[in-house]
């Protein structure tokens, strides 16, 4: 058990740094927690670019591929790195972290060629188009048609939460090709341009008051054969693959943690009330246990593991902290901390801003609920819920 | 960077855990439970002596098997998941590490060499009442060569040999050693929540004591026992919730309600992957406190905190929620659910409860941010 970089490890973590320092500012207490923009978009694919060039994008992908051809552990020096700069990283997260490693997954030659070092170099933004309106949790109800013609697909229908999607140059989409067979058979997986005929993305103004997620629309959006991932009626095993990188990738540090909260109850005097100091106690266990359970799979990675299920406890931990975090923050300073005008009363908006936002973190990428079903079913080895719609034709299927 | 253990101890955990399963069942530990007179289970003890395993990180010098705290921590795991009835935490993590910290060379070789033989068995005697003991206001006093004053309740105080005291020795602390079979030493058992694990009251009248370290120094002492038994505890505490979580899912398997196991609802589900969540965050805070123990790492203050809080919350929540998934037969005495239930609360309060070490805690990284 050592904490302490290798030589070899120390070499790239002294690199990595260099490289950071001619390009990037170190993070400090003004850095915006969640930019957007054309501006920030611009910077980040400018960034993406700048990493690729200096072979610091996507560390473990082959060089091949554009990446480093490196070891996951390098990949986790690099992030610790990385995230204490102003790194415009977010607009690729999607792409590079689930679609594209799906495309590498069930994706020909020639759509490697096509997609992978383009996306890796930031030129090209990927979305992940799955979830509907009718189908969130119970992802694969979706109702999105596609139907053959000729040597193209039609697709019809309308997907919803899609982060980026109006940015994006392509997307993965989810279809229904046979309504006939039970749900999970009836899928399949595309690749779709997104500026073509056909494709309307609608940002949503969400609860937070942001607009980054969106509501797709299809209509006789024509994808040829040759843009399938996977086989026909294979689309909800392609759709796993995807699902499984998701929740490696999400569960990160989504806004202010324990050490600000701690910074900010400083600064207001409430660090010496007793209650607040268990609270405190109580999150820092809970966020350093997460990041060491995060450095004990990077050693099951290195070591030739691939991720399980058990990823799925990153989301629980945290998105409940930020939302307990954020909550407490407001409460500290009693009718006080309802203000966040920016004359007044500046800090708060930083709490404000990630109060607004858990809800839909408890909510993206697998609720709470569904995480806590996956640790149950696939890792505790309990029975699945009951499906009363496993082997019912889809078009059969009681919704609403 | 490796954030897990070696082959080796891995290896060791499977024997260790393969040797408990048949020499420390439930049974042995349910003899002790049922039976007032005995305050240990003597035929596990002697196999434990036997397998070097109180002497795992004492020096070979000192007759130790001379592996680490790694070691200790992995036996410690697999100790807490079988519930070892006997005095292993109290002469290991307690007792003979006071004397690797604290004990000159003559009291290192005098006595770790009969620790690890089995022919001392220590105690740690700090508690004097409610509350966390605190250096500044003990009222068993020490003038140099004899203690007075009265310790309660002392883990494995009517059992031990030996005890190490945390003592008022003029205007500051101090830890000695004394031995309980020398006059002006009595003793009187107390009865516990967790009977399996025997606690005493210590009574000193001007008994012979010595010295461990330097006079003054009890409190940064004690402080650093407690740091490194925390970490042990807190093995000790992720056996017993990942032990918890299993009964519980076996159980969740089998029963059968409404015409299927109950383990399918998900109120049984969800119950049982939040035990998983926090035996997690309990097992990633406990490999950190190991490191920190085996390398004498600056953040050893933090991460002793951090394990000990995380386990013992996790090993609370799995043994309420365990009865609970248990339904009834849970509630029987038959039933093993209670055993860990006891256990659970023993090792969350022993030492300081999480009160004690959240505070400890939010100290630390107060200090560490301090700049």
């Amino acid at each position: 058990m050592d904490f302490n970089d290798t030589a070899e490890e120390a070499e790239f973590r002294a690199e990595a740094r260099s490289f950071l320092e001619k390009h990037l500012k170190l993070k400090d207490a003004n850095t915006p927690r969640r930019p957007s923009g054309e501006d920030f978009l611009k910077r980040a694919k400018e960034w993406q670019k700048t990493k690729a060039e200096g072979g610091f994008a996507q560390i473990t992908w082959p060089k091949e591929w554009g990446g480093r051809g490196g070891t996951s552990m390098q990949q986790v020096i690099w992030n610790q790195e990385e995230g204490k700069f102003e790194a415009p990283t977010g607009p690729f997260a999607i792409g590079l972290g689930m679609c594209v490693p799906t495309v590498i997954a069930f994706g020909s030659n020639e759509h490697k060629k096509r997609y992978v070092e383009k996306a890796l170099r930031g030129e090209e933004i990927w979305c992940q188009l799955f979830s509907e309106p009718a189908a969130g949790s119970d992802v694969a109800g979706v109702k999105t048609r596609a139907v053959k013609d000729g040597d193209d697909w039609v697709i019809n229908g309308q997907k919803v939460w899609t982060t980026g999607a109006h940015f994006s140059d392509y997307g993965i989409v989810l279809a229904r090709t046979d309504p006939k067979a039970p749900k999970h058979k009836g899928l399949t997986m595309f690749i779709v341009d997104m500026h073509q005929q056909g494709v309307e993305a609608r940002p949503i103004h969400q609860a937070s008051g942001g607009r980054e997620f969106n509501e797709v629309y299809f209509t006789d959006v024509r994808i040829p054969d040759s843009d399938r991932l996977g086989e026909v009626g294979e689309g909800w095993k392609v759709a796993l693959v995807t699902l499984m990188n998701e929740r490696l990738a999400v569960g990160g540090s989504p806004g202010p943690d324990w050490k600000e909260i701690m910074d900010y109850a400083r600064s207001t005097g409430t660090i010496s009330d007793q209650a607040f100091r268990e609270k405190l106690a109580d999150w820092y266990v809970a966020a350093q246990g997460y990041n060491l359970t995060k450095f004990r799979t990077q050693t099951a990675l290195s070591r030739g593991a691939t991720p399980g299920p058990e990823n799925s406890i990153g989301k629980i931990i945290t998105a409940n902290q930020l939302q307990d975090i954020c909550n407490s923050a407001i409460e500290m300073q009693d009718h006080y901390g309802i203000m966040n005008d920016s004359d007044t009363m500046p800090a708060n908006a930083l709490f404000q801003q990630s109060f607004m936002w858990a809800p839909g973190l408890r909510i993206a990428g697998g609720t709470d609920e569904i995480l806590k079903n996956i640790i149950a079913e696939r890792v505790l080895g309990l029975p699945q819920d009951v499906r009363v719609d496993k082997k019912v034709p889809f078009d059969e299927l009681k919704q609403g | 960077m490796n954030f897990d253990f070696s082959e080796d101890q891995k290896f060791l955990a499977s024997e260790a855990r393969k040797f408990l399963g048949a020499q420390c069942t439930t049974a042995h530990v349910r003899e002790v439970l049922d039976d007032d007179a005995k305050s240990h289970h003597e035929g596990v003890w002697q196999k434990v002596v036997e397998m070097g395993w109180i002497g795992a990180a004492i020096p070979e010098e000192y007759g130790g098997l001379g592996l680490g705290m790694l070691e200790l921590c992995v036996i410690a795991e697999e100790m807490g998941r079988a519930l070892a009835p006997v005095p292993f935490a109290s002469t290991t993590y307690f007792f003979a590490e006071a004397l690797k910290l604290a004990g000159s060379e003559a009291q290192k070789s005098s006595i770790l060499e009969k620790v690890v033989s089995g022919e001392v068995v220590g105690c740690y005697a700090a508690s004097e009442g409610p509350g966390n003991p605190d250096p500044a206001k003990l009222k068993v006093t020490f003038d140099g060569s004899k203690i007075s004053g009265t310790k309660l309740p002392v883990t494995d105080g009517d059992i031990a040999t030996h005890a190490v005291v945390l003592v008022k020795e003029g205007a500051g602390a101090s830890l000695v050693l004394v031995d309980l079979n020398a006059d002006g030493v009595s003793r009187k058992s107390v009865s516990t929540l967790e009977p399996t694990r025997s606690h005493a009251e210590i009574t000193f009248d001007g008994a012979s004591a010595e010295r461990l370290g330097a006079a003054g120094e009890g409190a940064d002492l004690h402080d650093a026992v407690m740091n490194r038994a925390a970490v042990l505890l807190a093995f000790e505490q992720l056996g017993g919730a990942d032990r918890c979580l299993e009964m519980a899912t076996e159980y969740a398997k089998e029963r059968y309600a409404f015409g299927r196991p109950i383990g399918g609802n998900q109120a049984i589900k969800h119950k049982l992957a939040e035990m998983y969540v926090k035996n997690q965050v309990a097992r990633s805070n406990c490999y950190y406190g190991a490191w920190a123990l085996s390398t004498d790492a600056a953040e050893l203050p933090e991460a002793a905190a951090a394990s000990r809080l995380a386990a013992s919350d996790a090993f609370w929540f799995a043994s309420k929620e365990n009865i609970q998934t248990h339904g009834g037969m849970g509630f029987t005495w038959e039933v093993d659910c209670h055993l860990f239930y006891r256990r659970a609360k023993l090792l969350a309060v022993q030492a300081g409860a999480p009160k004690v070490w959240k505070e400890k805690l939010v100290s630390a990284l107060e200090r560490k941010n301090a700049a």
